[in-house]
């Protein structure tokens, strides 16, 4: 018997890690500060640390990535970066001050480890998932799901508003991006 | 061991175009002795001090950036120790004061006064590592640890500060880091 058509129409739901890339290198981004997270690993991260037109700066905590972009945003040069949301949870009281009340440009790509792709983070099975976006609303920080290949074109639009505007902003990866 | 502002008013006269990003205690000594516009305070969270300078040293590889951290401080970001010594920015100085306090937070003392951040620094990788408890001696080396190639690293032993006032709304405020932004990026 055939799967429900909305079955298989999720199963032919993609996210191409090769087109991430693409955006993000065409919102002008050199240097990707980043902790492994394995939502990103195969995907992003693996390709970002052989590409020569990145400069990859691997961190030991993600608190670490908002003093670093902080400090390259005052030099005119943007970052992207990208970790797990444990990472990011475990960061918010620099992401507060440095982020949100000295409204600094802070780029961050979010892998939802565990999360569902098939349902809004917010109806997510895991409670660390459930509460990333309610979390990013309650502190006015801008976010955008990438869980599918047609929200890549929120990525470049939203890191540009994120350094004209000197404002943070948190793209949320909902499924492992497919390795170039 | 060394008063800090005394360490201080000696650095200050090596200090001309480099970015000095000072956290805490030192932020109110060092800008009572040299405040300038390229002077950076707004680190955010405790301990991310180090951070923002590898951040402006990575951007900015031709300007020398001398970070001037606390014990506890650095000691909530250790990490960064590591993360700096891969990174290698040939233009960064990192100077921690240990004093063995969380001074602007009632005096009390660190986990374990007496913990060896040079080496640790050492450890993790810093190309130069230095340990510094007299002021003569801190006179004498400042000139040559500043020209080093870094990541360079050196603890200043130094006793606990006369009484501060902390006013952090001045040390962060955002006209601060405009300031700061224009001098770095004049275009901007």
């Amino acid at each position: 018997m055939d799967a429900p058509a909305s079955v298989k129409d999720q199963a032919k739901v993609e996210l191409h890690g090769g087109a991430i890339l693409a955006a993000i290198k065409a919102s002008g981004i050199k240097f990707i500060l980043s902790v492994p997270d394995i939502v990103t690993s195969a995907g992003l991260l693996r390709p970002i640390s052989r590409d020569p037109d990145f400069r990859l700066v691997r961190v030991c905590k993600e608190d670490e990535c908002i003093g670093i972009a902080s400090g390259l945003s005052y030099c005119d040069q943007r970052a992207l970066i990208l970790i797990q949301y444990t990472g990011f949870l475990d960061s918010l009281n620099a992401i507060r001050a440095v982020a949100v009340e000295y409204k600094q440009p802070i780029c961050m790509m979010v892998g939802l480890l565990g999360h569902e792709p098939e349902r809004p983070p917010t109806q997510s099975g895991r409670y660390g998932v459930r509460i990333i976006e309610p979390i990013l609303d309650a502190m006015g920080i801008e976010h955008h799901l990438i869980s599918q290949d047609a929200d890549v074109a929120k990525i470049k639009p939203a890191i540009d508003k994120a350094y004209t505007q000197s404002l943070p902003v948190a793209l949320l990866i909902g499924r492992r991006p497919v390795a170039p | 061991m060394m008063k800090r502002d005394e360490c201080f008013r000696i650095l200050a006269r090596h200090i001309a175009d480099e970015i000095v990003i000072a956290s805490y205690s030192g932020a109110v000594e060092w800008n009572e002795l040299n405040p300038r516009a390229l002077n950076y305070f707004s680190i955010g969270a405790m301990g991310l001090g180090s951070s923002h300078g590898l951040g402006l040293a990575l951007g900015r590889p031709d300007k020398r950036i001398v970070v001037l951290d606390g014990d506890g401080s650095l000691l909530m970001n250790l990490g960064s120790l590591v993360t700096i010594a891969a990174a290698a920015p040939k233009n960064l100085v990192h100077f921690v004061c240990q004093n063995g306090t969380y001074e602007a937070n009632g005096g009390h003392p660190i986990p374990n006064p007496k913990v060896d951040f040079a080496g640790m620094a050492r450890a993790a990788g810093y190309a130069h590592c230095h340990e510094i408890s007299e002021l003569a001696s801190f006179e004498q080396q400042i000139g040559h640890v500043l020209g080093e190639e870094g990541p360079v690293f050196a603890t200043l032993h130094v006793e606990r500060s006369r009484p501060l006032t902390y006013n952090y709304t001045d040390l962060y405020a955002s006209a601060r880091r405009r300031t700061l932004k224009a001098a770095l990026i004049p275009d901007a």
